[in-house]
């Protein structure tokens, strides 16, 4: 008999009984670490909750529980350890905003030191410590190519301290700091810092996106990335129910639409140059993606309908040209995975 | 106590000690729901079941999950009009699952593995007299007699089968197929006893001892139309045509066949007139395509093999090999009206296939047994009016096919069996439909349906061959595994993937989840995410 290579849901899915468990995900492994566990204090569907435990738990597989995590301040940080408790069940050290990816190189360095080179380092922070606050810390530890693997946990803006806008704030989304007032309404449209890129131009040996709306692909990135030393560098998209106004329910959902718009490239880099892309799977328009997040309210009138029709546009042409320069479409056939195709997202 | 690090009030303490559940205003709950293609099985298959057994290739235990409703998948798996597919939540996706021939694969792979059915119950001493041995009245009597009843099976054919056996054309249902399955029946301690009518049930039943009785008698009289000038030698009915094709000298028809009638049964009949050598064989019905009774694939399958279609058409009159035709035209409620219009259609044979009718000549002796037009009149619990009498299958009012009378017959013999025992039947009540909407397809792998092989059109016009082949092993498993699960648990982890705040548990490897509202928040993600629908959000109680 052929082998048969299709198993009900592929590998979208957590787990899937129908394969061998060393294929289904860390996340589906009742022993997973839980490196963030139960308790912490983020908000319903926090993504950044998600992302982290998946980045972690997968992390701690690759180096078989040796791993040290340095965390800057931000919302991750504040809701996992409120003096006295933590929620972390990995060894983890917070310093300051602006210093987590400074703090990473010495503990590496130490560790090098002590001659524990099975001890493996990340390093994480949200936007705002990765893209504004800690960004000399981190470009400068790209510079060294210290042997740390760090993390971004993307939500796009300062969410802890209240939705103010960060240098990953994508154009017209409504925060504390961009109120949707005015002859144009939300963020600017600009250039925004594309944190990945700027970490491409370093040549560092690894780059890579991923969002927790991917499991696999966000697993598989971490696996590949503790497999290599020097500085490497991982942003997950992790969808902010709070800052992005949008359902606690729908944290994945927004963060699937985010790429099946085009919006948020998948992709990994080698040494600056991108070396795979994860296609879009059933494109979607923008429009699916901003109707279903308060911080893009403005641009719809209350009946439903586009008031912002410029704008809207503005931001499908931005997810065009990302398709376009990732090669997202084209990409279905440099990649065959199971299940890959095009349409449209179906109502979920 | 330990000596704390200086400037250190307090040892460190674990979140667990946050109940977040607090903060929670809905709850998660697993749910069963009702999968549409159960909901549409006439024989209350669970298909669904059945298809999560058959995915990792257990293809025994799919097997036996059929056989808890059916005793006849190899048979349905080829002749039932499966409207589990039709109803199945995947056609929204991209093709319906081929439950129908996944069924036909397990059905064969038991004959030819020799599967055996579980032991019956112990004995009751009760004894069953089932009239007709269709598949209703099989159905009927392999239940009855799984639940440890005496059970006889009276066939006034000389074969047992019913329908199966004599209706169905063998090119969609091979007679060793019916055999085999029947076979199995027997050897459960199912008694047939062909060649023998029952005219009067009264007297059957005290000279067997019966304690209750299970007419499934079909409806085998073809009706008939007057035409005017009709040459009768030239008329042939489509039943008398069907059971006729299935002897070993087959009758020859003429070259140009015309058969009148819009269902399934007149489709038979034009494929049949093909094999039996007509050159043309024509279909003329009164009314318009999308009215015709027929099945959809039953018409394609004989346009494939070179059938003609007349729609609106009636036969008037009946000269020296000339039909006069009339045309018709649908008034505005849909019936067809004579349009005064007329042509001429040569033909060499005319097969009626307009309908039919039961024979009722058994229950015209038990007066209180009520006929209303030409079916018996059952209660919910498939009953007669005479106590301890019941009735399924083409005599009762319903959907005439196969799978209704196998439906009929599970009914009947469990409401026979607690009849036996002087209780009320149970009536099991039914979970709310999983419908389409409660579904997150995003997780499911994109795969097309697998298609069955079918012979060649060309040479199924000149053979009576089955035209529908069977999936094999690694098809089958892929058909399986395209099954949604709508509704019901499969194992998918997602749930327990996807809580940020790792309050779904694992009750234990394989066997479902469990919500730990100690921490659960009510985000929902767990909801959103579950790809068929198994999990759903209700208010906490304030």
């Amino acid at each position: 008999m052929a082998p048969v290579r299709f198993y009900q849901v592929g590998s979208f899915a957590v787990g899937n009984r129908l394969v061998d468990r060393s294929e289904r995900t860390v996340q589906s492994d009742a022993g997973r670490s839980n490196s963030l566990t139960s308790g912490h204090r983020a908000c319903q569907g926090c993504g950044e909750a998600l992302g982290a435990r998946y980045a972690l738990d997968a992390a701690m597989r690759a180096t078989g529980g040796r791993l040290v995590a340095v965390n800057a301040t931000g919302c991750l940080e504040v809701f996992s350890t409120p003096y006295p408790e933590t929620s972390w069940q990995i060894a983890w050290l917070h310093s300051l905003f602006a210093n987590a990816p400074a703090v990473a190189t010495g503990v590496a360095a130490a560790l090098r030191v002590k001659g524990r080179s099975d001890i493996r380092v990340v390093s994480q922070a949200g936007d705002g410590g990765a893209v504004d606050i800690g960004f000399g810390c981190l470009s400068g530890m790209f510079e060294r190519n210290d042997d740390v693997l760090f993390i971004c946990y993307d939500n796009e803006a300062y969410m802890n301290t209240g939705v103010q806008r960060s240098g990953a704030t994508p154009p017209a989304a409504r925060t504390a700091t961009t109120e949707a007032v005015g002859p144009h309404p939300g963020n600017v449209f600009g250039q925004g810092k594309n944190l990945p890129e700027i970490a491409m131009a370093h040549r560092i040996p690894y780059v890579a996106t991923a969002t927790v709306a991917d499991l696999h692909d966000l697993e598989d990135k971490v696996s590949r990335a503790m497999a290599v030393h020097g500085s490497r560098y991982l942003h997950i998209l992790v969808p902010c129910p709070l800052g992005w106004g949008s359902a606690s329910s729908d944290t994945v959902r927004v963060a699937r639409l985010a790429t099946q718009t085009g919006l948020f490239p998948v992709f990994e880099a080698e040494r600056g140059r991108v070396v795979r892309v994860t296609p879009i799977r059933r494109l979607a328009p923008v429009e699916d993606y901003l109707r279903i997040q308060g911080r893009f309210r403005h641009l719809f009138d209350p009946e439903g309908a586009v008031a912002q029709p410029g704008v809207v546009a503005a931001l499908q042409s931005m997810a065009d040209a990302t398709i376009a320069r990732y090669g997202l479409l084209a990409g279905a056939e440099a990649e065959p995975r199971q299940g890959t195709g095009t349409g449209t997202e179906a109502a979920s | 106590m330990k000596e704390l690090p200086f400037a250190i009030t307090l040892e460190v303490g674990s979140s667990l000690a946050n109940r977040t559940g607090s903060w929670r205003v809905e709850r998660p709950v697993y749910v069963d729901r009702l999968p549409p293609c159960n909901d549409a099985c006439p024989a209350g298959e669970n298909i669904q079941q059945w298809l999560y057994l058959a995915e990792d290739g257990s293809y025994e235990a799919a097997w036996r999950r059929i056989m808890a409703e059916n005793p006849l998948p190899a048979v349905m798996g080829r002749a039932c009009f499966h409207p589990c597919e039709t109803a199945c939540n995947r056609a929204q996706v991209d093709e319906a699952v081929g439950i129908n021939e996944l069924e036909r694969f397990l059905g064969d792979r038991a004959l030819a593995e020799g599967w055996a059915v579980a032991a019956p119950e112990p004995a009751s001493g009760s004894r069953v007299l089932v009239v007709g041995s269709g598949p209703g009245g099989l159905s009927a009597a392999y239940h009855l007699r799984l639940l440890g009843h005496d059970v006889v099976v009276a066939e006034s054919s000389p074969e047992p089968g019913g329908m199966m056996r004599y209706g169905i054309p063998t090119y969609r249902l091979p007679r060793h197929i019916v055999h085999g399955e029947i076979r199995r029946i027997q050897a459960l301690g199912v008694t047939i006893e062909c060649g023998r009518r029952v005219d009067d049930l009264d007297a059957a039943m005290e000279d067997g001892h019966f304690d209750a009785a299970f007419l499934a008698i079909g409806a085998q009289r073809s009706k008939h139309i007057d035409i005017p000038a009709g040459d009768s030698a030239r008329m042939v009915s489509a039943l008398d045509l069907l059971h006729r094709a299935q002897e070993p000298d087959r009758p020859s028809i003429g070259r140009r066949v015309v058969v009148y009638g819009g269902g399934d049964t007149a489709m038979d009949a034009a494929r049949t007139a093909r094999r039996l050598g007509a050159a043309d064989a024509v279909v003329v019905y009164r009314r318009t395509r999308d009215r015709m009774p027929a099945h959809e694939e039953e018409l394609r399958d004989a346009v494939e093999e070179g059938v003609r279609l007349k729609w609106l058409s009636t036969i008037v009159g009946d000269e020296d090999g000339s039909l006069t035709i009339e045309r018709m035209a649908l008034d505005d409620h849909g019936f067809p009206q004579p349009t005064g219009e007329f042509e001429t259609l040569e033909a060499d044979a005319l097969v009626l296939a307009v309908g039919q009718a039961a024979d009722l000549t058994l229950v015209r002796s038990l007066p209180e047994i009520a006929v209303h037009g030409e079916v018996i009149e059952v209660g919910p619990d498939m009953m007669t009016a005479r106590p301890g009498v019941f009735a399924g299958g083409d005599v009762v009012a319903g959907a005439r096919t196969l799978t209704d009378a196998v439906g009929h017959g599970k009914k009947a013999a469990r409401a026979i069996d607690a009849w036996l025992r002087g209780e009320a039947p149970a009536s099991g009540a039914r979970h709310a439909l999983a419908g389409f909407d409660r579904l997150n397809t995003w997780y499911y792998a994109d795969a097309p349906q697998a298609q069955r092989p079918r012979l060649d059109a060309a040479r199924r016009a000149s053979t009576f061959d089955e035209v529908v082949a069977g999936l094999d092993e690694s098809t089958a498993l892929f058909e399986a595994r395209r099954c949604l699960s709508c509704g019901n648990c499969f194992q998918c982890d997602n749930c327990f993937g996807v809580c940020p705040d790792n309050a779904v548990l694992k009750v234990e490897e394989g066997h479902g989840y469990s919500f730990d509202y100690d921490f659960c928040k009510g985000c929902g993600l767990c909801v959103q995410e579950c790809p068929c629908g198994a999990i759903e959000m209700v208010p906490e109680e304030i």
